[in-house]
């Protein structure tokens, strides 16, 4: 699932299952058209059905509040200027949504997508409308790293604009409580073991880990996993890990857990050990390290923590109150290995209301638009820092903007039924970390199952 | 009739046939596949623990459930405020098991142990000497148990409405007698009152089966099946939405559909013996 896909999508199970009752309501018969329409009842009901003129783009994502008015905010002038308008279906449950509608033959126009590997596999069976002719391609060049192009490439063709970016390589901590102890950032992973160390000996708890995020339950693990297998055994094995070219009993995939394993299972290195990691909301994890006093010093949560921070603490100084420093390197050689994530584009079905509006979309101005609003990084490399509201969102976007290696979240690149084993193997691996083999090798199982049959990639 | 006959076709039987057909047809139903997906449900690790936990439930879900109803519905029925009592206790059936997961959710709540906790039970754990708070959907010891007590706090409720009304059936002479006859209210209850009401408790039992069989939301909201909570229906959801594998999802349905049967066939039979009874 989607790095922000994730949170967004675990925060509210239930309303994944009023997303099912609103696919009941397709099942009704069209409405009548016209001045009838008004006073049906069903109107606002299913945004999909309140829209049904053909200057509506049907957009169909995961956001919703804040989010939403955010995004609407980015679309606005683009309606004023083209005439159209956009009709956005929110839902916890896209994959659901999307696979019902596209079998249903009445798919949206645009999807967001909060991962590429549901884009791949969506690709494949010709689902998408290819960008290459509705983009023009030497802009689209100009404007995005060649990383991200990459990404959203399936087969020889663009599929997909990067919009919004997180990265995942960011540690939160407390300055202010940093100071008062007089600890200094960690540089190196070694480092950062030796400052764990000095917490407990003076009766503090060095981390927060937060795994808890109802269906996904796992991902924040996965995360941390991912970021050490790119730190220890660098690029190459990652990709080859990820593509299933190396088992999930190879060495490399092994010390990405045991060096995980190092952090969890230290006794007194993690609020409420590791009882406390499987059972600690990922949202409420975030606020631990700001407390008085301190429950924790430090967090590793993607860039996203820094929404739920300035949420819970308006008046937090960014830099001063909070801040993030970047994920240490572990090994000399592959050092500053940076995961990260973004919501995905694409283009369900071909009209000029919704080619207008990836055109739009696909631009620095658009992005800039959501970028002043906070908890947006932008994948247009041509959007200025100065767009940025604070120091934390800057530093972010220098983070992404001038990373080395780069590499997209690996759980959300991986077959569903993957991401899912890997979430879980995760949950085990700190619930029972002596049946790690056990628990790698049934990983592998799946991966054999999910790689096997074919998913042309 | 004919109309009947029409919408039982197009609504019930046309996907039931065309299920099962899916379920011999692979992960998009383009191939045959034989019987690989029935043979993936039942030795894959996974599918094997959500048959185990559905066993779990079964047994322990269905006679809780009945059997509390059925002491409540005892217990309450010469109080003044039955009726009270008895809406405090179907008060749960009005709220969707969504809600009422979210519900559990906070009462489960975990926070570690020095921490103040918000969760009602653990709070009530931390205010004991000597206990710790316990992670209740966490703990592979007690998740389980935690889930089946939520399933039992929204049902018990409707076992007690549907056996109550079969307790004042009972022909308040026949009570009377024995209470005369010197009987105490245990032997009552065990003598005269369980088997009087047998047909009302195996209908209500066989409800519940079917019911627990197709259980889903409580698992789904509160653990997604996660360290070892995993149940039949959650499994079938997993594989149809999450990985798009139409033909496990759908023999994963024709095998709750026909572990369903049995119980629907008796509550048939128990109903229809009744009819030609009256």
């Amino acid at each position: 699932m989607g790095m922000g896909g994730k949170f967004r999508m675990k925060a509210k199970r239930e309303v994944r299952v009023a997303a099912l009752l609103l696919l009941c309501s397709f099942l009704l018969p069209p409405l009548p058209t016209g001045r009838i329409a008004l006073s049906n009842p069903f109107m606002g009901f299913g945004p999909g059905l309140a829209h049904s003129s053909s200057r509506a783009v049907n957009v169909l994502g995961l956001w919703s509040g804040s989010e939403l008015r955010d995004f609407q905010n980015v679309v606005a002038p683009w309606e004023k200027e083209t005439g159209y308008s956009m009709a956005f279906v929110s839902t916890r449950d896209l994959n659901a949504v999307l696979t019902t509608r596209l079998a249903a033959g009445d798919p949206p126009e645009v999807s967001i997508l909060p991962n590429p590997g549901f884009m791949h596999e969506l690709a494949d069976r010709g689902k998408l409308v290819p960008l290459d002719t509705v983009l023009d391609m030497n802009r689209i060049r100009r404007n995005y790293a060649s990383s991200w192009l990459d990404l959203g490439t399936h087969g020889e063709k663009l599929y997909a604009i990067f919009y919004k970016a997180t990265s995942k390589g960011t540690i939160w901590y407390s300055p202010k409580n940093f100071r008062a102890k007089g600890y200094s950032v960690p540089k190196t992973w070694e480092e950062m073991l030796e400052l764990s160390d000095r917490i407990v000996s003076q009766g503090g708890t060095p981390w927060v880990i937060a795994a808890e995020s109802g269906a996904a339950t796992g991902w924040p693990l996965t995360d941390w996993i991912e970021i050490i297998v790119l730190n220890t055994s660098g690029p190459d094995i990652y990709d080859r890990w990820i593509a299933h070219e190396i088992p999930w009993t190879a060495p490399a995939i092994r010390r990405g857990f045991e060096t995980l394993g190092r952090i969890v299972h230290t006794p007194k290195y993690v609020y409420g050990g590791p009882t406390g990691v499987l059972a600690t909301n990922f949202i409420n994890g975030a606020y631990v390290p700001f407390t008085k006093p301190p429950g924790a010093y430090m967090n590793y949560l993607g860039g996203f923590a820094q929404t739920f921070i300035k949420r819970d603490y308006p008046n937090f100084r960014p830099g001063e109150d909070y801040a993030f420093f970047p994920f240490p390197p572990i090994e000399p050689g592959y050092a500053s290995g940076l995961t990260g994530g973004a919501d995905v584009i694409v283009l369900t079905k071909d009209t000029p209301g919704a080619r207008s509006l990836i055109q739009y979309l696909s631009t620095a101005k658009a992005q800039e638009l959501w970028a002043k609003k906070g908890g947006f990084i932008a994948s247009n490399k041509n959007v200025k820092l100065d767009a940025y509201p604070d120091v934390i969102a800057r530093q972010m976007a220098f983070q992404l903007a001038n990373v080395r290696v780069f590499r997209f979240d690996g759980s959300d690149l991986m077959p569903a039924k993957l991401g899912d084993a890997f979430f879980k193997a995760t949950l085990e691996y700190v619930n029972k970390p002596s049946e790690l083999d056990k628990i790698l090798q049934s990983v592998e199982e799946v991966a054999v199952d999910a790689y096997g049959k074919g998913r042309g990639r | 009739m004919g109309s009947a006959l029409f919408f039982l076709t197009v609504y019930l039987i046309y996907p039931i046939l065309n299920t099962a057909y899916i379920s011999f047809l692979g992960k998009g139903s383009k191939e045959f596949t034989g019987l690989s997906n029935y043979w993936y449900v039942f030795t894959n690790a996974d599918m094997l623990a959500a048959l185990k936990n559905n066993l779990l439930w079964l047994v322990l879900f269905t006679s809780i459930t009945v059997g509390l109803g059925l002491v409540i519905a005892f217990l309450t029925d010469r109080v003044r405020y039955e009726a009270g009592a008895k809406a405090l206790i179907f008060l749960p059936m009005a709220i969707s098991f969504v809600a009422a997961s979210v519900i559990w959710r906070f009462m489960f709540e975990f926070r570690p142990a020095g921490v103040p906790q918000i969760g009602l039970l653990n709070a009530a754990m931390d205010s004991l000497p000597g206990l710790e708070p316990v992670a209740w959907l966490v703990n592979p010891r007690v998740n389980n148990f935690a889930l089946i007590g939520v399933g039992i706090w929204v049902w018990t409720g409707f076992c007690m409405v549907i056996l109550s009304a079969g307790l004042k059936g009972i022909p308040i002479g026949i009570l009377e007698a024995a209470r005369i006859d010197g009987a105490s209210e245990w032997r009552i209850f065990w003598n005269i009152i369980v088997p009087m009401m047998r047909n009302t408790i195996l209908v209500v039992a066989t409800t519940m089966v079917i019911i627990v069989l197709k259980v889903f939301d409580i698992v789904y909201v509160m653990t997604n099946g996660n360290l070892g909570t995993e149940v039949i229906a959650n499994r079938m959801y997993k594989e149809m939405f999450n990985y798009h594998h139409f033909g496990r999802a759908s023999a994963i349905a024709v095998i709750l559909l026909l572990a369903v049967i049995p119980a629907i066939v008796f509550n048939l039979r128990r109903f229809r013996a009744q009819e030609t009874m009256q």
